[in-house]
């Protein structure tokens, strides 16, 4: 089901676009900031909860998601050569979880890396390794929803950061209800359970983040796969 | 399903008469009909796509592909739906219209690309095969994004016919290609035809085919206006009746010449714009008009075909035919 040469024509491709060097100055940002607070001597429960969920967590970590995961096919669809994909044959499912596993990995690596170092530059171990495993369960979510985005629509970006800002930033704050259907309330959940500091806490219990999270990623990969299969290539005429 | 991957021998032509089938396909977007009730077989062999831009072409040969599906009627590539159907792909290869490559890639990693994502038991074999057939050997480790329109183009029809494909399906293959290109490239496609693939190609200018021999099928505004042999209709087309401005030294006189001419059907001279002729005969016309200016010692100064556009020349082959 894993088809390594579409791994690696998507990880090129993507490391390859200038879009890639996007990635960069977010978990810069919040590493600095981090850095910049222990160096002040800010206690530790002044500046943890904003830059590492309301920065961390709400922003850099979806934004991430968002520009890998609506990229890995995405672009291919953009510029046309996903044609290049598809005329071949190979089951959609295996084109769809290639690519899933590249956005995913990326993903991956690019926030958890800074989020688990910014746990260890506020000196809680716990809460590093919570962030990690947060952010690994994240980027599969975010990964899956936005692939499936980029598939289902030509405005993945923005659509993607309507979800973002609009519904997790903004409307799960004054709708508590909605927060069940919040990955953001998720991860929070996961780094909650697995750090013993308190800086973070969660809103919603974890076995219903665990299992919205797997119903979140299974749907929206299903999803990609059906709508791949009927993926309609028009002309540029057309 | 009908193909399982064989790992004794490389991939093999399976093509029998009617390889790919249109049965009463009509594609609609909206509220725009693109393509309206068209059948056709297309068997063993070159087969030309013929029509002027916006026709329908490309729909057609995407409806092919499996990349869209047909609004009403069926379209079959060896027997089995071409939509949501990857296992077609196995016997067949498309070159789209949209130039674009992973610009990324070398020729070679492109080409070897398509070879391993085909699952072929040697895919450097056959993309070395397949980038030997197109003449890319030299510039195959560039680049792709360094290369030419025309190379870009052989190297996209080399990943096409990787798998040796018994049906192939180009979308103006011709294009951005000059006439060298376009002779090998016609050459290519004859050599696989009479190797018994199935071979379609599109095109809405009907010089560039001029190498062509075999069956054509021209698409006037969605529907199937003509079908047949390549060299009727090219036949109509230096037969067909054309107008022509001409200016010279002493039109008047011109006129007084070429009315007397068979291939001349009317002359009208206007003191200002030179005269307008009708010819009956394109062909005749054209070898016969400096002859006569020779003998009548008068100077043509500007010929201009006056309805060159395709539309017209479709337009007649579709009433000619």
């Amino acid at each position: 089901m894993f088809n390594p040469t579409i791994a690696r024509i998507t990880l090129r491709g993507l490391i390859g676009r200038r879009r890639f060097l996007l990635l960069l100055p977010l978990p810069a940002l919040m590493i600095g900031l981090a850095v910049l607070c222990e160096g002040l001597n800010v206690q530790a429960s002044d500046w943890v909860p904003p830059v590492v969920a309301a920065l961390g967590l709400a922003v850099v970590l979806p934004i991430l998601a968002l520009v890998i995961g609506a990229g890995v096919l995405g672009s291919e669809i953009d510029d046309g050569t996903v044609a290049h994909i598809i005329a071949k044959p190979i089951s959609r499912a295996e084109i769809i979880l290639s690519k899933l596993v590249v956005a995913f990995a990326l993903t991956a690596v690019t926030t958890g890396v800074p989020l688990g170092l910014v746990g260890l530059i506020a000196g809680e171990p716990q809460l590093a390794l919570g962030l990690v495993v947060g952010a690994v369960l994240g980027s599969a979510v975010y990964s899956a929803a936005f692939m499936a985005l980029s598939v289902v629509s030509r405005q993945p970006v923005l659509i993607g950061l309507a979800y973002v800002l609009v519904w997790e930033s903004t409307l799960t704050n004054l709708l508590t209800g909605a927060r069940v259907l919040s990955i953001y309330q998720y991860v929070l959940s996961v780094v909650d359970r697995i750090d013993d500091s308190s800086l973070v806490t969660a809103n919603v219990s974890l076995p219903v983040s665990l299992a919205m999270a797997f119903i979140f990623t299974a749907g929206f990969t299903l999803l990609a796969i059906d709508r791949l299969r009927s993926f309609a290539v028009v002309g540029e005429t057309s | 399903m009908t193909t399982t991957v064989d790992t004794t021998a490389g991939p093999r032509p399976t093509a029998t008469a009617g390889a790919v089938e249109l049965k009463a396909v009509t594609k609609w977007y909206g509220n725009v009909v693109a393509v309206n009730d068209i059948s056709m077989t297309l068997g063993p062999g070159v087969t030309g796509l013929l029509g002027p831009n916006g026709a329908g072409k490309t729909t057609v040969l995407h409806m092919m592909a499996g990349f869209l599906p047909p609004s009403r009627g069926e379209v079959l590539v060896g027997g089995s739906p071409a939509w949501r159907n990857p296992s077609v792909y196995s016997g067949l290869g498309i070159v789209v219209e949209r130039e674009a490559v992973h610009g990324f890639l070398s020729g070679w990693d492109f080409v070897l690309a398509s070879a391993k994502l085909h699952k072929l038991p040697d895919p450097e074999a056959a993309a070395r095969r397949a980038v030997t057939l197109v003449d890319m050997v030299e510039p195959m480790n560039r680049r792709m994004d360094t290369y030419s329109k025309g190379m870009r183009q052989r190297m996209r029809v080399a990943a096409a016919l990787v798998h040796d494909p018994s049906v192939l399906l180009l979308d103006e293959p011709f294009n951005g290609m000059d006439p060298r290109q376009r002779i090998h490239m016609m050459e290519l496609l004859h050599a696989m035809g009479d190797a018994g693939r199935t071979v379609l190609f599109s095109s809405h200018i009907l010089e560039e085919v001029e190498q062509l021999s075999g069956i054509v099928q021209v698409i006037v505004a969605g529907r199937l206006a003509a079908s047949g042999d390549f060299r009727t209709i090219r036949r109509l087309m230096t037969h067909r009746p054309h107008v022509f401005t001409i200016q010279s030294s002493d039109d008047r006189r011109l006129a007084v010449a070429l009315i007397g001419k068979e291939s001349v059907a009317a002359v009208e001279v206007d003191t200002n714009a030179g005269l307008t002729v009708k010819a009956s005969d394109y062909g005749t016309f054209t070898r016969e008009l400096p002859k006569i200016a020779l003998a009548e010692k008068i100077r043509v100064q500007r010929l201009v075909p006056a309805d060159e556009s395709l539309e017209s020349v479709f337009s007649y082959l579709v009433g000619g035919v």
